[in-house]
């Protein structure tokens, strides 16, 4: 089915190129219109998006200490290099990457299961999705704070558990672990309304075929509701890899980079904003974005994630 | 339907039309009455002594200049950066800067703020004590003139520490006693990854004898032992029983707290400590009340932290040879983006006169930088440690001078946290090569 839509929209662009076939004036004058209101939204995007990326490529290409501006010059490639050969750069996208990867991949599981459990719920649907929500509303910053104090020796209820003298944040390992928690505690419901979204594409006589034909609950998940789900799975990892990728208040909070946990994001900000190096703040900006748009390629291009809306082109062609 | 549009335009127009006026009248440096408004952006700790004194120089000046003392960020970090936006971006709403010590270089080799004129800059220096004078200068003048003073102690707890330490191996020795005998014990210092812990190594080095830069900014760390002697006592502090095990984050908050708490001997820590612990309840920071052992009790026993609490000179790297502890506090600057510059100046010497300053150390507990206020029995009855201040003071060590400060401190810092893993012989080789690319602000920041 997968095949057939594929090739439905490739066969009319190939056949245009070779062929050029004529489109009538009505439909171009329609595209035409389409154009015009389609220019605020361009006009607004290039000036919110579209500069201050350019600009910020721009600056990386440049010398730029804002307390020494008169050595300002263009060096090229310098401050790639000087990033990329740092090892301040490779530590922090290391720890972000582990940060990324566990949270999104705990979230995924936990996600789900709550997902599965709230389209279950008979009763109060509603205020079993509110409560679930709940940690997703608490401000980032109020709930780093909260596992601070929860996590500080002779302080925090949460170390109290733990053996005299421990303190889990001091340390890299406990403190990277500590952060995953608090991203998971916090994006969760998040992953589990957009997995709750996909759930409501798998029909429910689908479901009751399967159990007449005796396939029990492990057997539905894995062979029906998942296969069903993907697109829905694959749009939530998406945006929650681009999202924990960029992850910064939390550790901006809970240890401000101490002990190794720093993540990409916060050397970016400690070269822009604490030391005024516009150069090497501006390329390490540019790199992110460089990585987030690797992960965004590789999820559209090889797991076949759709763009929104792209669904209905599809439907229309076919 | 063309009228709708044609009135529609009109709308716009008016809108945009009212939105300049204001910003017009909202961006006018002048007031009504021809009296120059001066801006000024003041820490929140202390802000309302800097609004109380910003509003007797405006009535004091006769009906020329009136202050608008607007209050900024809470963390230093913070306020750098609005200011940095703000001079950047070439506000000249921007007359009088309150600036932490640590900012002189850099903003004036940025070309943000004035050096004060010659006489002015004269004026200053007799009236001010050394260290906190120095503070203010780059490259031999004057660019910000001292309005508070700061300067770390040691306090401890009288009960549990008849004879306090006078150097950090006695304090190591005495807390490792009193964890022995199960009674609170730990040593509070700021070891986290911040600028707190580049102040302790920069006090530890000139303690003993060494320099982390030159007059000149040359890299100096590596000369001699001093260090290397440095790091051993950090060190010893982090591995030993002594340090509360929350060390590698603990900023001057977090020792004020353990201290407060019952569950510390010893902090090294700012004055303002003081006013906090005799603070009266029920946020009073010193009533915890103390078992007759001295360990931290919820029990009303009639004896709280606040009753055994004391103070005495900075530890030392060595017996014999009083500590250099690192100056703090603020100093007044005039930004270059300002429009009236001369009134600013005058502005700046009533700021900084003898009454702010003495509202500023009774109410705030920030300590006064002239040298007669020290001097006055008036003074030193309402501001009980003014002693082992002013002593601290004659010692103090300055920061390292240089443009790129916060560079070379966040190195220091991320190279020396977290302390218990401080390796002085692989680190005197990373701390050198470090700074030495960190003062030209080359390369990353950690």
């Amino acid at each position: 089915m997968m095949m057939t839509a594929q090739t439905g929209v490739r066969a009319p662009v190939s056949a245009r190129g070779h062929q050029r076939v004529p489109v009538p004036e009505g439909v171009r004058s329609e595209h035409r219109f389409a154009a015009l209101l389609c220019a605020p939204a361009v006009l607004v995007i290039t000036v919110v998006a579209a500069y201050p990326i350019g600009y910020a490529i721009y600056l990386s290409f440049q010398r730029f200490d804002l307390r020494f501006s008169e050595q300002r010059s263009f060096v090229g490639l310098a401050n790639y290099g000087a990033v990329l050969t740092s090892h301040y750069w490779w530590q922090a996208l290391t720890v972000t990457l582990i940060i990324t990867v566990v949270s999104v991949a705990i979230e995924l599981v936990i996600g789900l299961a709550l997902a599965l459990a709230m389209n279950r719920t008979l009763v109060g649907r509603g205020l079993v999705r509110t409560v679930v929500l709940i940690p997703y509303s608490i401000i980032t910053v109020v709930a780093a704070f909260s596992w601070q104090f929860a996590w500080t020796p002779n302080k925090g209820y949460l170390a109290a558990l733990l053996p005299a003298g421990v303190a889990p944040l001091t340390d890299q390992v406990s403190a990277v672990a500590v952060i995953i928690l608090a991203e998971v505690w916090k994006t969760t419901p998040f992953m589990a309304l957009l997995l709750l979204a996909g759930l409501a594409l798998v029909p429910d006589e689908l479901l009751r075929a399967a159990q007449i034909d005796g396939a029990g609950p492990w057997k539905r998940l894995t062979t029906v509701i998942l296969p069903l789900m993907k697109p829905a799975i694959l749009v939530a990892l998406l945006f929650r890899t681009l999202d924990a990728f960029r992850i910064f208040d939390s550790i901006y909070i809970l240890t401000q980079g101490s002990n190794g946990t720093g993540s990409v994001s916060m050397l970016g900000y400690d070269n822009l904003f604490i030391v005024f190096n516009l150069g090497i703040g501006s390329t390490i900006s540019v790199l992110i974005f460089m990585v987030v748009a690797i992960v965004a390629f590789v999820f559209v291009k090889l797991f076949g994630v759709a763009a929104p809306g792209a669904e209905a082109d599809e439907r229309r062609q076919r | 339907m063309h009228c709708g549009e044609a009135s529609g335009w009109r709308v716009v127009a008016a809108a945009v039309g009212l939105l300049l006026v204001a910003a017009t009248l909202t961006g006018c440096g002048s007031g009504d009455s021809g009296r120059v408004v001066l801006h000024s952006y003041s820490p929140v700790d202390g802000a309302d002594q800097y609004a109380a004194a910003a509003a007797a120089c405006s009535r004091a000046s006769g009906g020329r200049y009136t202050i608008q003392m607007r209050t900024g960020r809470r963390s230093t970090d913070d306020q750098r950066l609005q200011l940095a936006r703000r001079l950047v971006a070439n506000d000249s709403d921007l007359d009088i800067m309150l600036l932490d010590v640590i900012w002189t270089a850099e903003f004036a080799q940025a070309g943000w703020i004035l050096p004060y004129p010659a006489d002015l800059a004269r004026h200053v220096e007799q009236e001010t004590l050394q260290g906190p004078y120095e503070t203010g200068t780059y490259q031999g003048r004057l660019y910000a003139a001292p309005l508070n003073t700061n300067t770390q102690l040691l306090w401890y707890r009288t009960d549990l520490v008849p004879n306090p330490p006078r150097t950090w191996d006695e304090m190591i020795q005495m807390a490792e006693d009193l964890a022995a005998r199960g009674l609170p014990h730990y040593i509070e210092v700021q070891g986290a990854q911040f600028e707190g812990l580049t102040v302790w190594f920069n006090t530890l080095v000139t303690t003993a004898g060494g320099s982390i830069l030159s007059e000149n900014g040359e890299v100096e760390v590596a000369h001699g032992d001093a260090a290397r002697r440095a790091m051993e006592v950090m060190a010893r502090v982090a591995t030993s029983p002594a340090a509360d095990p929350s060390l590698s984050v603990a900023k001057e908050t977090d020792a004020r707290l353990a201290m407060e708490a019952g569950l510390a001997a010893f902090q090294v820590n700012y004055p303002a400590v003081h006013a906090s612990v005799n603070t009266p309840g029920p946020d009073g920071g010193g009533g915890t009340f103390i078992d007759p052992l001295g360990r931290p009790t919820i029990q009303d026993t009639g004896r709280r932290v606040r009753d055994v609490f004391g103070w005495t000179a900075y530890p030392s790297v060595m017996s014999g040879k009083p500590a250099t502890v690192t100056v703090g506090g603020l100093n007044l600057g005039v930004s270059t983006t300002s429009q009236h510059p001369a009134e600013a100046f005058e502005a700046v010497q009533c700021l900084r006169n003898r009454e702010n300053q003495l509202r500023n150390a009774i109410d705030a507990g920030m300590p006064p930088t002239l040298r007669e206020l020290y001097d006055d029995p008036a003074f030193q009855r309402e501001y009980p440690a003014w002693q082992a201040i002013r002593d601290s003071l004659a010692a103090a060590s300055v920061r390292p001078k240089t443009p790129a400060y916060q560079n070379v401190s966040i190195v220091i810092s991320d190279l020396l946290n977290p302390p218990a893993e401080i390796n002085p012989d692989t680190m005197l080789g990373q701390l050198t090569d470090g700074i030495a690319e960190a003062v030209k602000s080359e390369g990353l920041v950690p």
